[in-house]
């Protein structure tokens, strides 16, 4: 996923003031009330420069080592998600695919894999979008969604939001 | 401990279209001790995971010479568009898994992230990710594969597994068995279980399970290559 390559924190040299503005930034969670917020925030690891020089790049992985805040991560989309009628949750290449697919078991939902190219065989629809320097591209098999369909769509993080703008053209 | 495990007889049924995965496993849990009353449960089990597994082999799809002429692509993006053979596949996985001490389910990029994360969940399992060179920041151990011309890589972060954590791998599918071999050298280098290889689709004509040697596979349906 490219988004993070835009995603540069603090304004200057100092490095360390830098990883101290993304604590502060990824402490203040949306919505404070839930206890759950808390957990899941401290989960996440920030690993400076990555994957280049000025990066503070947010990694999930450890949030997935610990069970009980993987858990609450779902569960708190589960409960936004339930009973609204969701027909598919859509989720992007690779680490979309990780959170994605238990919202979509725990609500009924069709999974609809968005993939880089030329990943899904038969025929598919595509969308390309702007990275810092360049062009990428995502695509969706044709037939996965019908019109009217209300779908969820699915990534560990936005940053400029690039990606998720062509998955929402994608889809409709 | 009795170990029960079934094989389906593999005979197409006149309906079905051509090239369908056929149902293999009766997916038993890893043993089961068969007593007096528990028989009876046993039977119906196996019958209900019959079931389960002819929705979940009818729902792949099998795409031809993808993605080069003469392989015959078993997709399994219409099975995650059918909900019910969905959840029946992870309910299967899970059934078989809960009640092993499995403490890691680690899943091979990119299609392993979407079969493992809901089996971890379900079973209060940790899950790593498997993926391919300069994706996972930090420091990372990684293991080289041979492909049909050159190699790959897939790597994992240290510390994500320890020495006394008993690991499931998971894939979608088990071919040729090179890259599930990376995945299960990279979980043992750090000491750690490999209890079992779990995948959806096995390709047997690619003898996958020769380069797993003495290590477990467990598959629900297989296919022609």
């Amino acid at each position: 996923m490219g988004e993070q390559e835009n995603n540069k924190i603090g304004g200057g040299n100092n490095a360390s003031m830098a990883v101290d503005e993304a604590a502060s930034a990824k402490g203040k969670s949306l919505g404070a009330a839930d206890p759950r917020l808390q957990g899941i925030s401290d989960a996440i690891r920030v690993v400076p420069h990555f994957p280049k020089p000025g990066i503070m790049f947010n990694d999930i992985t450890e949030l997935l080592l610990r069970p009980g805040v993987f858990k609450d991560a779902v569960d708190m989309f589960v409960e936004r998600y339930r009973g609204m009628g969701i027909a598919a949750v859509a989720g992007i290449e690779a680490r979309g695919f990780i959170f994605g697919p238990a919202i979509a078991l725990a609500i009924g939902a069709k999974f609809i894999p968005l993939r880089k190219p030329k990943k899904l065989p038969g025929e598919v629809f595509s969308e390309s979008y702007v990275l810092e320097y360049g062009m990428d591209c995502l695509e969706m098999h044709v037939g996965a969604i019908e019109p009217g369909e209300h779908v969820v769509v699915v990534d560990d993080l936005v940053a400029t939001g690039g990606t998720l703008s062509a998955a929402i053209r994608l889809l409709g | 401990m009795l170990f029960l495990h079934c094989q389906q007889p593999r005979v197409p049924s006149a309906s079905a279209p051509p090239f369908r995965p056929r149902v293999v496993s009766v997916a038993a849990p890893l043993s089961v001790r068969v007593t007096g009353g528990r028989r009876g449960r046993a039977v119906v089990a196996m019958a209900s995971a019959d079931a389960r597994l002819a929705g979940i082999a009818s729902s792949i799809r099998v795409i031809p010479d993808f993605p080069k002429p003469g392989i015959m692509f078993q997709d399994i993006t219409t099975l995650l568009l059918d909900p019910k053979a969905f959840r029946d596949t992870i309910d299967l996985f899970v059934e078989r898994y809960k009640d092993q001490g499995i403490t890691v389910v680690a899943g091979v990029e990119a299609r392993g992230f979407i079969f493992g994360p809901p089996i971890a969940l379900a079973i209060g399992a940790k899950f790593v990710p498997l993926r391919k060179p300069k994706k996972l920041p930090g420091e990372v151990i990684s293991e080289e594969y041979s492909l049909e011309y050159g190699t790959d890589k897939i790597e994992m972060h240290v510390g994500a597994v320890q020495a006394n954590d008993r690991a499931l791998v998971v894939d979608d599918l088990i071919a040729t068995g090179g890259t599930l071999c990376a995945a299960v050298k990279l979980i043992e280098r750090v000491g750690a279980k490999v209890v079992e290889c779990a995948c959806v689709i096995e390709l047997p004509e690619l003898k996958g399970r020769d380069k797993l040697g003495d290590r477990p596979v467990f598959v629900l349906v297989e296919a022609d290559a």
